[in-house]
């Protein structure tokens, strides 16, 4: 058993930080919930059809007037408040997963050509990396917005709500990657591995693909897990702000968003059940990346 | 003064208290200078460590008694122990480029300390501050103590840190590595500092070094210690002239000598070291790939200039030229040793061999073919499979993500050699065992493996490159004294079994006279003097090469293993 927990170290730390067990839970269940939400949702808050407006309004189960159908009550054109919040967190899920693959290809690729090239290319890359990070990541997407409705005909442009909002989350979110990327090259190109595979004459792709990126792995993966909450958080931002998705495809900011106006009226679960939801999600995601960063640095143990 | 009875430190951990030492038992008296010598992970740190308090948290010590005259420092409270620290033990550290503060001038950093241990005034405190650098051979102290550490060169720093520690009259110093990471000329003036300081202050130094030249040089009594506890100890001309245990008798067989060469290291067999097999497949393969006959390099008036730093807009800035003018032949199937202080351009040459760094000017030629430089040597260059290296540190040359098995197959692969994947696992299965290693690592990962067997494994992925040439950076100045006298045993086998042409590259003069045919001192990116091992080392002409080999440190010739 010794013997096993110290070959794997990091499942030793993860049983021993509770922390990390919950937090894991947490977010183990809302995936689950958010990838079977057709199977589990009482309604398609998506289908008008499938609710009513006379169920409008009705509060969770345990306050005055509620319908026990509805566990966490209504909103107020009558979609069930749970079928919503886990649609809307398989939309947010799916949003903020896509973004970050991007941002994280665009930008490990970039960080990583920067590092092992070093000079001139490094120097542009960088460049445009810190005109990136002067704009903040809400003015990114306010801007791919702006221009998305610009260019593209009104016919297809609710369809592409989803690939622009993706496209400009991905585009805030890539510098983070191409600046560890590139750090951490910068440490791995004075390695004497890396210096006796230049040496070979083996081709830039494969040194920096096959021997520096899984020597860098692990910086790299810590903040995927923080940045896919930022990425979460970014997009509800966006549809809070009313550029992200419309109310007929609501993920969880546009729920938030369509709560502010019961925020004083006395239906606070409107509001507040999707917001909580949020948080749950954002902290149990950052509290995961806390510990994949204690796990990859032993000097924090 | 200083005494230690059965010391016993542990370190807690998830799996069971480790033991780091036990049994220890230790005397310094006044002005003595106390060697504690002994290989990686023999817990030498630990001691001075646990004498200071400054013991790695969550070690703790477990047993025994520590006392300082008439002090019991286990005893103490923290606020006791700091007011000790400092006061009545010093400490120098291993590399003063870090041990000093890089934002304070030295007259604040020594004032300071000064004035934390005794109630005196800041102009008091100053005046002491500039007799002592005074007396510790830094001219024009009133003047230079308002420089920072930057502004001083590296032997010079150690000075300072050596002034800090004796600023407030400690009674025991302990000195851990002072001198490891200095230039053997500087070594030369920080231990005579040591000796000096010892004998007019009384102060007695426990000094830890891995360094058996060091300890026989300075040190009055000594204490060998390995895995955590005590060897031997005694008086230094007993110790290391007629050692009683044969651990420190092994120790002193692995250093090799200045003043004669000597064919083989004695290394006791390691269990996992065994010999090598006969009719092993990679030796046949190496064997048969041989088409060609032993070949050498000439280089003729090599520069490499480095662009500088920029100090105007306007001008361009001078270039800092790292080599100058190298000319030198290596013959075919010979081993030219390349010998020089830190900075000297050792590994630059190096690097302008292997294609790393663009030479500015200058030729270098392979055999009868002339080999390009830098980046005008296209990837597919033959020079690239037949010059191969062995790197330095082989904590960093295997890649710590694949397995053995993928690291060895790689030149075997990429050259086209074998094609068939069985055929290269075979293949580096049995490299392992040419280099003396178990076939069976093949799956483990590098960082399953010591020092001294990654190198090991470093030298089979060079042979499987089936190279013609081979160059050697400081291939063991990582490694401990026994460790690297088997890497230096395997280095010559395989020289003479595939007539390999090597470039030896080592700041260590005593390795290379025993490793290269002809040596080449290399300063500043000059070559001092170049000519064959023997009449080099024993007829310097050029005054810095004599210079060099009157300062390393060495063995009266009566304490050194008898040859064989």
């Amino acid at each position: 058993m010794i013997a096993f927990l110290k070959r794997y170290e990091g499942l030793w730390l993860f049983v021993h930080s509770p922390a990390a067990m919950i937090a894991a839970l947490v977010a183990a269940l809302i995936l689950i919930g958010a990838v079977f939400a057709p199977w589990i949702a009482l309604v398609n808050p998506y289908d008008l059809a499938s609710f009513s407006l006379f169920d409008g309004l009705l509060p969770p189960a345990w306050e005055d007037g509620a319908n026990p159908k509805y566990l966490l009550g209504t909103d107020d054109q009558g979609r069930d408040m749970i079928s919503s919040i886990l649609y809307g967190a398989r939309l947010s899920l799916v949003i903020g997963i896509a973004a970050l693959t991007i941002a994280a290809v665009l930008g490990v690729g970039l960080g990583l050509a920067a590092g092992y090239y070093g000079g001139r290319f490094d120097a542009i890359i960088m460049r445009i990396a810190d005109v990136q990070l002067a704009l903040p990541a809400i003015l990114t997407a306010l801007l791919i917005d702006g221009i998305a409705r610009g260019i593209l005909p009104a016919a297809i442009q609710q369809d592409l709500r989803v690939a622009v909002l993706t496209l400009a989350i991905a585009l805030s979110l890539w510098v983070n990657f191409a600046r560890t990327a590139r750090a951490s090259t910068f440490v791995q190109m004075k390695k004497e591995y890396v210096q006796a595979a230049i040496m070979m004459g083996q081709r830039p792709s494969r040194v920096m693909f096959v021997h520096i990126l899984p020597n860098i792995l692990g910086p790299l993966l810590v903040i995927m897990t923080v940045d896919l909450a930022s990425a979460i958080l970014l997009e509800a931002t966006l549809s809070f702000l009313g550029i992200g998705l419309p109310a007929d495809s609501p993920s969880l900011g546009t729920l938030i968003r369509i709560g502010m106006q019961f925020l004083l009226s006395g239906e606070w679960w409107i509001l507040w059940i999707p917001t909580l939801f949020l948080v749950a999600l954002v902290v149990s995601i950052n509290i995961l990346g806390d510990f994949l960063r204690d796990v990859f640095n032993p000097r924090l143990r | 003064m200083l005494t230690i009875t059965d010391l016993a430190v542990k370190f807690p951990s998830r799996f069971g208290d480790f033991t780091a030492i036990e049994d220890v038992d230790m005397t310094i008296a006044p002005g003595e200078i106390h060697g504690l010598v002994g290989e990686s992970g023999a817990g030498k740190s630990t001691v001075g460590a646990a004498v200071i308090g400054l013991l790695q948290t969550p070690g703790y010590i477990a047993g025994g008694t520590l006392t300082l005259g008439d002090t019991d420092l286990r005893d103490l409270s923290d606020g006791q122990a700091h007011a000790i620290r400092g006061d009545r033990i010093s400490m120098i550290f291993q590399d003063p480029q870090t041990s000093l503060n890089p934002l304070m001038t030295i007259e604040d950093q020594l004032v300071e300390t000064i004035q934390a241990h005794s109630d005196v005034s800041h102009a008091a405190a100053l005046k002491r501050a500039v007799d002592l650098l005074e007396d510790i051979g830094i001219e024009n102290a009133a003047a230079r103590i308002k420089s920072y550490p930057h502004q001083f060169s590296g032997g010079m720093r150690q000075r300072v840190v050596i002034a800090l520690a004796i600023c407030t009259d400690p009674e025991l110093i302990i000195a851990d590595e002072p001198t490891t990471a200095l230039d053997v000329a500087v070594q030369s003036q920080v231990l005579d500092l040591i000796r000096r300081l010892a004998r007019d202050r009384k102060i007695a130094f426990m000094l830890i070094t891995h360094d058996i030249g060091v300890i026989a040089q300075v040190a009055d009594r000594v204490t060998v210690m390995r895995h955590g506890k005590v060897m031997e100890t005694g008086e230094t001309a007993q110790v290391l002239g007629a050692p009683r245990h044969p651990y420190t008798r092994a120790l002193m067989d692995a250093v090799p000598p200045l003043d004669r060469r000597i064919d083989r290291f004695r290394v006791p067999q390691e269990a996992d070291t065994g010999p090598i097999t006969q009719d092993n497949a990679a030796e046949a393969w190496l064997l048969e790939g041989i088409e060609q006959d032993p070949i050498g390099l000439s280089l003729s008036n090599l520069c490499v200039r480095f662009p500088g730093t920029r100090t105007s807009l306007w001008r361009k800035p001078d270039p800092y030229v790292a080599l100058h003018d190298i000319s030198f032949d290596i013959r075919p199937a010979s081993i030219m040793g390349l010998v020089g202080e830190s900075g000297s351009g050792k590994s630059t040459l190096a690097k302008a061999i292997t294609g790393l760094v663009t030479p500015s000017s200058g030729t270098m030629t392979l055999g009868d073919d002339t080999l390009p430089g830098g980046k005008s040597r296209s990837r597919h260059h033959p020079s690239r499979q037949l010059i191969q290296m062995v790197f330095q540190d082989p904590y960093s040359s295997l890649n710590s993500r694949q397995t053995i098995g993928a690291i060895l197959a790689e030149p075997l692969w990429f050259y086209g050699f074998t094609p068939d994947p069985s055929d290269r696992r075979r293949l580096a299965a049995s490299m392992l065992e040419l280099v003396g290693m178990a076939p069976d690592a093949i799956d483990k990962y590098p960082h399953q493996f010591s020092g001294g067997q990654r190198q090991r494994i470093a030298v089979a992925r060079t042979l499987l490159a089936r190279p013609r040439f081979l160059i050697c950076d400081e291939p063991t100045s990582a490694l401990d004294v026994s460790i690297q006298a088997e890497i230096l045993n395997l280095l010559k086998d395989l020289q003479a079994k595939f007539g390999l042409t090597i470039l030896f590259i080592s700041h260590n003069l005593a390795v290379v006279r025993q490793m290269a045919d002809d040596t080449a001192v290399l300063r500043n990116g000059r070559i001092e003097e170049i000519g064959s091992t023997e009449a080099l080392y024993a007829n310097p002409q050029a005054d810095y090469t004599r210079t060099l080999l009157s300062l390393t440190p060495v063995m009266p010739i009566s304490w050194q293993a008898p040859t064989g």
